[in-house]
């Protein structure tokens, strides 16, 4: 046991009695702008917490900068508002050094795909048990309205008055690309489904990249309405679910077949298609996890929100603390006069 | 015929040699051998930033310079008595480092057309009378090396590289060292290897013989052990000791180390290092980048570690904003800055000491952090102690510096008692009746250390301004203000707790030779030759140099006058002039190679003439 172990070993590890959301908002004033997603965001994580049955104290919410990253100031646990991007490389110390803590990071299109797109995809690679809640806004709030790294070609801001020539960034993509082992997808205006997508990241073990669609109603307002608002969400969403095929639209009358490798979307109700024949979601299906994220880029296809892929593989921090162990068994406890004594030495009389 | 058997105070030998040819291994070889004997002892690795140079070429010559004697060592040697030149390259590179008269062996088979070419020789020096003001030995050491190799039916690229084991067993003979010692490194080395020990091992042998039978060398030298004091030594490197000292630190403190890092010349050795103590829980995190590296350590401390991050010149640029941030949160963190020439990517494998305003000063805004540096490769051990106890305590990032020349340097180390390192107790707050993440204790004005995982003690930190006490964001001016003057007086105040400066030599006096980091070797030195000579000089070596000691200003006011040498542009003399208003003088050496002391020894008799 270390010192820390022996410091906390008295500590409880399961609430007495289930919190309530109450629970965990914090004593500071909440200074989004009026009718900003991120409230959203706030009020369903807070709302998920007291299912997972973790005390408050273990855990910790980490971030970077933008208006995403203040949310660890809200959350009634420990929290950790850092700088710029590098939210994931400070969680990612704090994860290997207290593997007992449970560790989210709080970021956005900016914070975590631009200046902090590095340490993003490294801590993916890598798999530490970490949860990362990325709001995507396409744009940059904090600083009154520039393009982002996931904006549009063309958008026009602040920074761009000729229209972005830049490319943008897919965040599953990207997430995939650098091998999380869950990767999902889920938006604002959707607190029940937003809900149960949290809480299967907060349940996985490993590196969890939640995509949540967030509306900056100030900079950038309804960048996602066709897919969060009601007249438009069932004909442009597909709600992923695992092991069921792939159905959407209002009347739930079209879906999504594989053509070659192409998802094409089909009608069942002109008699050519039926269910059999439509795509069924698989969440451990790496190939199929990369066309459906791949979907955004067709206008004609729906999006697909909810859990486009979870896998288990190893833990970093798991991986780090079985060597420590090995060694510890092998060499037994280090022994610093043992240390600075070993190999070649001579005696001066 | 009976060789001749001489008496010497202290030798310098160089080996020189392609970067594949093993220099730095028979440096290494010969540097153990000799501190077994009871030698004190320097070394000097100096070697190309490209792992395999072409071969024959003059930027690709590798060399290692040892300094040992029967009397105190402080420096690798100002010039040196022999040099081994495995090619042209070689011998053109350090010829000017080679003292008039001294001994040459020169290996015949690597003085071949293409190499003579390569080094830009026109003719060979070896058959002109250029090297007559020194004593050229010419031996056919890969010849020689084939012939004693030949029964055993290995590659010619095999027995090629057995090659620097002959120069070594020649040197062993020379300096009557045994081989014994080599011969067990050969065998444990190699041990998956049966045939490479075999022809080591012979080569080594051959070598030794070849000095024994042949009449080119004419004497043989003894140098007697020196009066060091007593106890049991090994012998250490700057990096190797930055990375036991840290370790000594965690386990003095109970707390676990925390290294995140990415490789970078000279400093990833300490990472290899570290990395290989699982066994004292050490977690060695190689981060995607610097800024990783610095900020998972920050995140580490957050937990309860002690947070490390080891780095040179071009990464400590890099880490500036998450150092800042350090200093914001008020955690404890360690920076390792091993410096090396710059600036950008400049001599990754050369030393500089030319960080130190970049240490002290070199973040956004007013964001002080203390800075220590080590002045030997062994005092690296202690400075990394101190760098963790003064983090614990004060709650705060600290930085240590390092440079090229301490962290690949070597030297016999009394190893210390591990009863005498000082105590490193961290206190963790537990109890939530009255906790502000920003109060502050009344000494040490650190504000509490209160780790993720303790019941009540919830509470959020980061990088905007804290509100004093209750460490709420505020932007309050009045406040801000009083943040700014609180976080300088705490490090200001670490200079109640640190020892007060001692100068060798006189405390009053004419010249005071100060300087700091790895410097220490070569300004001792020429100090010391000049107090012999009857002058009023002395010398100041500083290991703080954020905040400085209370008594500096003290001792520099009794001088008259004040020597600064650094291997910048004179950083600490500015520090010095700014801070206690003297008109320190500053002597500068920026390439990429420690001080000569006959070079400090001049500028000591420029003064002293002129007062």
């Amino acid at each position: 046991m270390n010192t820390i172990e022996e410091l906390l070993k008295d500590a409880p590890k399961t609430p007495a009695q289930k919190y309530s959301a109450k629970d965990f908002q914090s004593d500071q004033d909440v200074r989004w702008c009026p009718g900003c997603g991120d409230y959203s965001i706030l009020a369903q994580v807070q709302r998920v917490m007291p299912e997972l049955n973790i005390m408050r104290h273990n855990m910790v919410f980490v971030s970077g900068i933008g208006c995403s990253s203040r949310f660890p100031y809200y959350m009634e646990t420990y929290g950790f508002h850092s700088i710029h991007g590098r939210a994931p490389a400070i969680a990612s110390g704090l994860k290997i050094a207290r593997p007992d803590l449970q560790v989210w990071v709080a970021t956005g299109d900016g914070d975590g795909l631009s200046i902090g797109g590095n340490h993003l995809i490294h801590m993916c690679r890598r798999n530490l048990d970490i949860k990362i809640l990325l709001f995507n806004n396409q744009i940059y709030g904090l600083t009154k309205g520039q393009y982002s790294p996931t904006s549009e070609f063309g958008k026009v801001t602040k920074s761009t008055p000729y229209g972005s020539v830049d490319h943008p960034f897919n965040p599953l993509l990207v997430a995939l690309g650098a091998e999380a082992s869950f990767v999902a997808r889920t938006l604002d205006r959707d607190p029940k489904h937003m809900q149960a997508v949290i809480k299967r990241a907060a349940e996985h073990k490993g590196t969890s990249f939640v995509e949540i669609y967030q509306n900056c109603n100030v900079f950038n307002d309804g960048a996602f309405f066709t897919w969060t608002e009601k007249d438009t969400k069932d004909d442009n969403v597909i709600f992923l679910e695992n092991g069921k095929p792939m159905v959407f639209g209002k009347e739930k009358n079209k879906g999504i077949v594989l053509d070659g490798f192409t998802p094409k979307v089909v009608s069942l109700a002109d008699g050519k298609h039926s269910m059999s024949d439509l795509m069924v979601h698989n969440e451990r299906d790496t190939m199929l996890s990369f066309i459906l994220a791949r979907m955004s880029s067709f206008p004609d296809l729906p999006r697909p929100v909810g859990v486009v892929y979870s896998t288990e593989r190893p833990l970093y921090e798991v991986e780090m603390s079985r060597q420590i162990q090995d060694s510890i068994k092998k060499q037994g406890e280090g022994n610093l006069e043992k240390l600075l004594n070993h190999g070649e030495t001579w005696t001066i009389q | 015929m009976a060789k001749d058997l001489k008496n010497l105070d202290d030798v310098t030998i160089r080996f020189a040699g392609d970067s594949g040819d093993g220099m730095q291994l028979t440096g290494m070889q010969f540097t153990s051998t000799t501190a077994l004997l009871g030698n004190d002892l320097s070394t000097l690795p100096d070697y190309p930033a490209e792992i395999r140079a072409p071969a024959g070429t003059l930027f690709g010559v590798s060399g290692f310079q040892i300094h040992f004697g029967s009397t105190e060592i402080n420096t690798p040697g100002d010039t040196c008595d022999v040099l081994v030149a495995m090619n042209p390259a070689a011998l053109k590179v350090n010829l000017r480092s080679l003292r008039d008269g001294g001994i040459i062996i020169a290996n015949r088979d690597g003085f071949n057309d293409k190499n003579l070419k390569l080094a830009n020789y026109e003719k060979n020096p070896l058959e002109d009378d250029s090297l007559e003001k020194y004593q050229l030995h010419i031996v056919d050491i890969t010849k020689l090396t084939h012939n004693t190799l030949e029964s055993l039916g290995l590659s010619n690229k095999l027995v090629d590289r057995c090659k620097n084991f002959f120069a070594l067993g020649m040197m062993y003979w020379m300096y009557t060292r045994p081989i014994e010692p080599t011969v067990k490194w050969i065998q444990d080395k190699f041990k998956k290897t049966p045939e490479i020990i075999e022809a080591n091992t012979r080569v080594l042998k051959a070598g030794y013989a070849f000095g024994e039978t042949t009449e080119i060398f004419a004497s043989r030298y003894e140098v007697k052990p020196a009066s060091l004091k007593p106890g049991r030594y090994r012998s250490i490197t700057g990096n190797e000791a930055v990375a036991w000292g840290l370790i000594a630190a965690s386990v003095k403190s109970g707390l676990d180390l925390f290294l995140g890092s990415y490789p970078i010349t000279p400093a990833s050795d300490i990472l290899h290092e570290l990395s290989k103590y699982k066994n004292f829980r050490v977690k060695t995190f190689q981060a995607e980048d610097e800024i990783a590296g610095i900020t998972s350590a920050i995140g580490a401390s957050y937990g309860g570690s002690i947070g490390v991050t080891t780095t040179s010149g071009p990464g400590m640029a890099l880490k500036g904003e998450a150092m800042g941030l350090g200093v914001m949160l008020e955690l404890p963190l360690v920076i390792v800055d091993v410096q090396r020439g710059g600036p950008s990517t400049g001599l990754p494998t050369k030393t500089e000491q030319a960080d130190l305003l970049q240490a002290v000063y070199g973040r956004n805004s007013e964001a002080p952090i203390p800075v220590v540096a080590a002045i030997t490769p062994a005092d690296c051990f202690f400075a990394a102690f101190e760098a963790v106890r003064i983090a614990i305590k004060y709650m705060t990032p600290v930085i240590l510096l390092s440079d090229g020349y301490l962290a690949n340097g070597a030297e016999p180390w009394l190893i210390p008692d591990v009863n005498s390192l000082p105590d490193i107790s961290p206190t963790f707050r537990t109890d939530p009746n009255g906790f502000y993440p920003y109060s502050r204790d009344e000494k040490t004005l650190s504000r509490p250390w209160a780790i993720p995982g303790t019941p009540g003690l919830e509470h959020r930190i980061g990088g905007l301004e804290k509100e004093h006490i209750t460490g709420n964001v505020s932007y309050d001016p009045e406040n801000h203000e009083f943040m700014v003057k609180m976080r300088q007086a705490k490090v200001d105040r670490i200079a109640e707790d640190i020892p007060l400066a001692t100068v060798d030599g006189d405390t009053v006096g004419d010249l005071l030779v100060v300087g700091w980091g790895g410097t220490y070797g070569s300004i001792r030195t020429a100090v010391e030759a000049k107090r012999r000579e009857g002058k009023s000089v002395s010398h100041l070596h500083l290991k703080y140099l954020n905040p400085f000691q209370k008594n500096l200003g003290e001792i520099l006011y009794n001088f008259k006058q004040v020597l600064v040498p650094e291997i910048n542009l004179g950083q600490l003399s500015k520090i010095l002039r700014s801070k206690y208003l003297i008109p320190a003088v500053s002597l500068t050496k920026v390439q990429g190679l420690p001080f000569k002391s006959s070079e400090i020894e001049n500028k000591i008799d420029e003064l002293l003439s002129k007062a």
